[in-house]
């Protein structure tokens, strides 16, 4: 199991030096030149070609590229053109953000959508089953960024229920020591503040789950379906044993392999920033960072954002693997 | 002592499905008494894994539903007992094995696991002398190195080791009848005899009833005191293991007896009863299994035999003994 691990975190590498080729290449197709957007359109050629120079845009492809390379090997992920400031440093309130919205997204999708499905399978043909299904349906075929503005018509213009966009309030900002404000809050004490910050995440996590809780209900009342018609569920109950352990023990550990994969990808994507919902909600997450950077040609910024993001969708693929030996004892990797 | 543990009367299971109902199970009576190994015997679909599904309380509902007839354990209709009184029953009172013991475990939990849910779920014990009491029957059972066994899962264990596991779990509560599904259809030979053996000494040493059910007439004449014979959801014989191999009455119990190989006899064709069984549902009348008998003559199309006692104490379905 650890050999295996191992293996795995190495095999990372060319997978990240892959993606690493394919940004930088990306976004010098992008047409623009970084030094001419920094300094307006008004500026002299003087002062581009000098920009260009410092910013080492005149170097060779492959030259830029090694330079890269190497300074990521050391943890540096450059610097930013447009706020000078290192992106290591820069990346990670960003990033906390879009984690902690995601979590929370998940959280709602995981305790409803699992739920839901088991319900669904358990009681097959039933009201809930087809009014759960139903919904799973208008779920997956959701527009979302159209969710999050009706949400945000409903509960926040109208009823006044939510705030409307960010994180915290402007008034009563809090004090980060994680970034992670759900943790902050509670290290500080500051419960007031911890509700604030739940208000705020409740209408984004909402819009954000939608999918992931359809497409895990769906695959959670699809595989459970299966699980319930085989033969050790038929010795569970001769034994004597309620519907609901029968239910959620002995049907839910077996038919969950499937749920979790479908878990880790979505976990996979909603890490990966939603760049719509968090537009819509002002979130000051990852994906709008990226979003920012390429509008202002901060390749360094482009790059480095996406390899994070890419590392931890694979490191996620990761988890979701080595969780599968955790549940099912037949599951053995070498 | 001559009073049945378990006494099935009229009992009916129907399948309720789209195509129309099917009667699985019609009209089936037999009665089990204390420490008796009773063999039902059959065809594949003729009822026999409906039969004891009902007297579990585990029809699938939809489409499956008991629509008669009474299932009486030590006198109480099961038929009439609600959700949670059959919980009680099912392992504890009666409990069952199952033909799949490679499916019949659940993966994902280790055997000790499985094993103490069942005596827990009966019992106020804590978990110390529970995991004791389990250690105790998986020796009862004649596993080896039961302790490691208890924290194995079932697929590191053999089809053999799996069945000896299921029958531990099942007599774990020490119930009164125990019900097993051709608990030897999937095995090998020789595992097949010592699974056999198993369960005549636990018969011997427990006195808990069992009812055999299976297809193979080799089983039942090791095993079992009386038979019931079924086809068609129907019972259609009933006698003692010795009248039956002697004097089979029914013209569908002879063919099956003449169907098993004669290791003394050297045959080119094995016999075989012409035809097969009715699908369920399809329902003619008069005798069901007339169209395949070769003495059936006008009557028995025409009118359904009852099951009537004879002279030598056994019970028939068949116009040829019928008055």
């Amino acid at each position: 199991m650890f050999a295996y691990t191992i293996r795995r975190i190495l095999m990372l590498v060319p997978v990240l030096i892959g993606m690493s080729l394919i940004v930088f290449f990306l976004i010098r197709a992008i047409p623009g030149d970084p030094a001419q957007i920094i300094l307006g359109q008004q500026a002299s050629k003087e002062a581009v070609a000098q920009l260009r120079d410092t910013l080492g845009l005149d170097e060779p492809w492959y030259v830029q590229y090694f330079i890269y390379m190497k300074d990521l090997l050391t943890g540096d992920l450059g610097n930013s053109i447009r706020t000078h400031a290192p992106i290591s440093e820069e990346i990670w309130p960003y990033f906390a953000a879009t984690l902690e919205l995601s979590l929370f997204a998940m959280f709602i999708a995981v305790v409803i959508g699992v739920n839901a499905g088991i319900i669904s399978a358990w009681f097959q043909n039933s009201w809930f089953d087809y009014v759960a299904m139903l919904l799973a349906l208008i779920g997956v075929s959701m527009p979302i960024f159209w969710l999050g503005l009706m949400e945000q018509w409903a509960f926040a213009v109208e009823f006044r229920w939510f705030p409307t966009s960010g994180r915290e309030s402007i008034l009563n900002p809090v004090d980060s020591i994680t970034n992670l404000y759900i943790i902050d809050t509670i290290i500080q004490g500051r419960f007031d503040q911890l509700q604030t910050v739940l208000r705020h995440l409740t209408l984004p996590g909402l819009a954000l789950a939608t999918i992931p809780m359809a497409i895990i209900a769906r695959m959670t009342r699809s595989s459970m379906l299966e699980v319930m018609r085989s033969d050790y569920i038929r010795t569970a109950r001769a034994k004597g044993l309620r519907m609901f352990w029968v239910v959620y023990k002995h049907s839910l550990k077996n038919a969950f392999i499937p749920v979790l994969t479908v878990i880790g990808l979505q976990m996979g994507l909603l890490l990966g920033g939603a760049i719509l919902t968090e537009t819509i909600f002002s979130w000051p997450g990852i994906g709008r960072y990226i979003y920012d950077a390429i509008g202002f040609r901060d390749y360094p910024v482009i790059q480095s954002g996406i390899l994070v993001v890419a590392l931890v969708f694979v490191t996620i693929n990761l988890l979701v693997d080595l969780l599968y030996a955790a549940i099912d004892p037949r599951i053995k990797y070498q | 002592m001559d009073a049945p543990v378990l006494d099935v009367k009229g009992l009916k299971t129907y399948f309720f499905t789209d195509e129309g109902e099917v009667p699985a199970v019609n009209d089936v009576d037999f009665h089990v008494k204390r420490g008796e190994v009773l063999g039902i015997v059959g065809e594949s679909g003729c009822g026999k894994s409906v039969t004891s599904l009902s007297v579990m309380g585990l029809v699938p509902s939809p489409p499956g539903k008991i629509v008669g007839g009474e299932i009486l354990y030590k006198g109480e209709d099961l038929t009439k007992a609600n959700d949670k009184r059959m919980r009680q029953i099912r392992g504890n009172d009666i409990a069952m094995i199952f033909q799949e013991p490679m499916t019949s475990l659940n993966p994902v939990y280790k055997i000790g696991n499985q094993l103490i849910e069942a005596i827990r779920l009966h019992n106020r014990w804590d978990k110390k002398k529970a995991w004791n009491r389990a250690v105790e029957i998986m020796k009862l059972v004649g596993l080896p190195r039961a302790e490691e066994l208890m924290n194995s899962y079932p697929h590191q264990l053999s089809g053999g080791m799996r069945q000896r596991v299921m029958i531990a779990m099942a007599m774990v509560c020490e119930p009164e009848v125990l019900i097993a599904d051709e608990p030897t259809t999937a095995l090998d030979v020789t595992i097949q005899a010592q699974i056999l053996d198993l369960m005549k000494r636990l018969n011997k040493e427990t006195d808990t009833s069992i009812i055999m059910i299976t297809h193979d007439l080799g089983v039942v004449a090791e095993m079992c005191e009386r038979i019931v014979v079924m086809y068609a959801g129907k019972v259609i014989e009933e006698a003692s293991v010795s009248t039956i191999f002697k004097e089979p009455k029914h013209p569908y119990t002879v063919g099956l007896i003449q169907s098993v190989p004669d290791m003394r006899d050297k045959k080119d064709r094995l016999y075989s009863i012409p035809g097969t069984v009715p699908k369920p549902g399809s329902i003619q009348k008069g005798c069901q299994f007339a169209p395949r008998c070769e003495h059936a003559f006008d009557r028995c199309f025409a009118e359904t035999p009852e099951l009537e006692n004879q002279e030598d104490g056994s019970r028939v379905r068949c116009w040829l003994h019928n008055s």
